[in-house]
């Protein structure tokens, strides 16, 4: 019988097989940030087994909240940055070289085909892009991760998702992954792994395929995979020179993560983009998803462009092309987190950073505060913000306050009108 | 090893996420203790009042999808610290479910006849649970009637329950 891409990676990094469908994975990386691991540490320091299994494996950030806000925050920084040095660590991202967790991973080559990663992070998921097994999980998994280099995971079940047809002009991949949860609801993987191919996947850069694997959580997915193929590997030709005689190589050997054709899937969705337009959410759960036509002239007094889902260099083109020559509604407060430094240091190369302010846009340093109400951008009771983050919750980005989820050109044009606006409008 | 009986607090609602369980703006805190008084404080759900509703339950009783969105582990601990050691629900985020398990906690799947059954007869009333985990069920009462209700739990769950959370059964084994 033939395997999909996560049995595959469940095979090749079996341990141990403790009960029933249970596997327990021998792991790739470990991802920490500064709001869930410091407690993992303090136990592990507690229960006197402060050691970490491969500090070469470990990939550490502050981000949720950088600069530190208070006395707490900068606690929670204090003991990542100093658990990093006292483990010499290499790769620690500290003020200055920090950016949001799952878009500076990836940019410096941390996520692999074919690799198990975990992380205290529900969008761990983003990582799947690449053809890994990448799955967010609670304290307890990572500080056992980062103790003993392994998981458990329930043997998963996948659902293969393919997309076809052409994606209209002014459609995103936001927009695509939002029809999907749409679709498949909130619930819809739980416990499974979702495929994501077909040919308008196999079309995309990896910054969309991320925004893409990354709400496969929102769909309740344990992970969203990407099939590895050229574009996968063009991305990490810098970091993998050095391992492979040639980018074919390179492909030749992701390429044993790719699906048998007799693989069995517990179910297949087929998608066809050709019949998308922009989407936003309304209510508070990311399967409410309908197109931006319909929630046209609801007014709001945020627009928030950045995250693990939207704040890639591609995000912000794709922004200051609605915005390019335009001003920002006067009734809107314009926030930009570009998503590391080299996405920032990029955006100004590329004069992206002058047309988000002369548009009237904040540019903030790369941080995730803002998405989960934590800092940079926190909305008061009964604020309303565009927002190309990844969860519409109640309270999320601040009590009583109301998230649409859009992408980063639905986000640009809606900053314009100050409703929320198709970026059609502005386009040409 | 914990117990996992006491008074009910019934959540008449799915997909109730980790955000409303406990709130990012608590997520500074490095002590489970300090989460105590902001368990379910952003819950969107009508007739609920935390500060009426939370105090000497024991057990929730939710429907499905429960603890969705976020990792935080701080979710299960807020519940812990608060004396909330069993969620009965039709179904779970996986991540949750793990971090309930991990921390030596249950997290009880039922089907959706058998969660009806509960919320029909037992909801608005003063209800508690009796939990037997050597047998598997739980009997839960209200105003003199009783009900038994049996339920699966997987060997490695009890495993981690037993062993008092994966960690300790991590660092050995592995």
């Amino acid at each position: 019988m033939g395997k999909t891409v996560a049995e595959k990676i469940f095979d090749a990094h079996f341990v141990d097989n403790p009960a029933g469908d249970i596997s327990v994975l021998r792991l790739d990386a470990v991802f920490c940030h500064e709001i869930t691991t410091p407690v993992a540490i303090n136990d592990l320091v507690r229960r006197g087994k402060d050691r970490v299994f491969d500090p070469s494996k470990i990939k550490a950030v502050i981000d949720h909240v950088t600069p530190a806000k208070d006395s707490k925050t900068a606690l929670q920084g204090k003991i990542l940055r100093d658990w990093a040095r006292r483990h010499d660590i290499p790769d620690f991202f500290d003020i200055g070289r920090n950016g949001v967790c799952h878009a500076i991973f990836p940019e410096k080559g941390f996520a692999r085909p074919g690799y198990t990663i975990i992380m205290g992070d529900s969008h761990t998921c983003t990582h799947g892009a690449f053809g890994a097994f990448a799955a967010g999980v609670g304290t307890t998994d990572l500080e056992v991760g980062i103790l003993s280099g392994v998981c458990a995971f329930k043997y998963p079940g996948t659902i293969k998702i393919e997309v076809s047809g052409e994606m209209p002009a002014g459609v995103y991949a936001k927009d695509l992954i939002l029809a999907i949860i749409g679709e498949i609801g909130v619930n819809g993987a739980t416990n499974r792994v979702i495929e994501f191919c077909g040919p308008v996947i196999e079309n995309m850069s990896m910054e969309a395929r991320m925004t893409i694997a990354n709400m496969a959580v929102e769909a309740g997915a344990t992970c969203g995979i990407c099939y590895p193929d050229r574009t996968t590997v063009a991305y990490l030709w810098p970091y993998i020179r050095d391992e492979f005689s040639s980018e074919e190589a390179a492909l030749e050997t992701y390429q044993r993560y790719l699906p048998d054709s007799d693989a069995v899937y517990e179910d297949t969705i087929t998608f066809d983009a050709a019949r998308l337009s922009p989407m936003v959410t309304y209510g508070y759960k990311p399967e409410n998803v309908k197109p931006v036509a319909e929630m046209a002239a609801t007014p709001v007094d945020q627009v928030y462009i950045g995250s693990c889902t939207n704040g890639r260099i591609e995000d912000l083109r794709a922004a200051a092309e609605v915005l390019n020559g335009r001003r920002i509604s006067d009734s809107v407060r314009g926030i930009v987190s570009p998503a590391t430094p080299g996405v920032y240091r990029q955006a100004l190369d590329e004069g992206i950073i002058k047309i988000f302010m002369d548009a009237g846009f904040c540019v903030t340093n790369p941080t995730c505060g803002a998405c989960l109400g934590m800092s940079n951008g926190v909305l008061a009771e009964g604020e309303v913000c565009a927002s190309t983050t990844n969860r519409n919750f109640s309270g999320r980005m601040g009590k009583g306050g109301m998230v649409h989820l859009v992408s980063p050109a639905t986000a640009a044009a809606t900053a314009i009108a100050g409703t929320i606006t198709n970026s059609n409008l502005y386009h040409g | 090893m914990t117990d996992f009986s006491g008074k009910v607090l019934f959540l008449d609602r799915s997909d109730i996420n980790t955000d409303e369980i406990i709130p990012a703006r608590y997520l500074t805190e490095i002590t489970k203790e300090a989460l105590k008084p902001h368990l379910l404080e952003d819950l969107s759900l009508d007739g609920f009042d935390p500060d009426r509703d939370v105090k000497g339950k024991s057990v929730i009783i939710t429907r499905s999808n429960f603890g969705c969105g976020s990792s935080r582990e701080h979710a299960p601990w807020a519940l812990e610290v608060n004396g909330i050691h069993l969620v009965i629900g039709e179904s779970f985020a996986r991540i949750f479910r793990q971090n309930m398990y991990n921390c030596g906690m249950m997290a009880v799947e039922l089907e959706n006849g058998a969660i009806n059954r509960l919320f029909d007869e037992f909801s608005g009333k003063d209800a508690s649970i009796e939990t037997d985990l050597a047998k598997n069920r739980f009997k839960i009462s209200a105003d003199g009637k009783n009900a038994w209700f049996p339920f699966s739990i997987s060997d490695f769950d009890r495993a981690l329950i037993e062993a008092g959370g994966w960690v300790e059964y991590a660092d050995t084994h592995y």
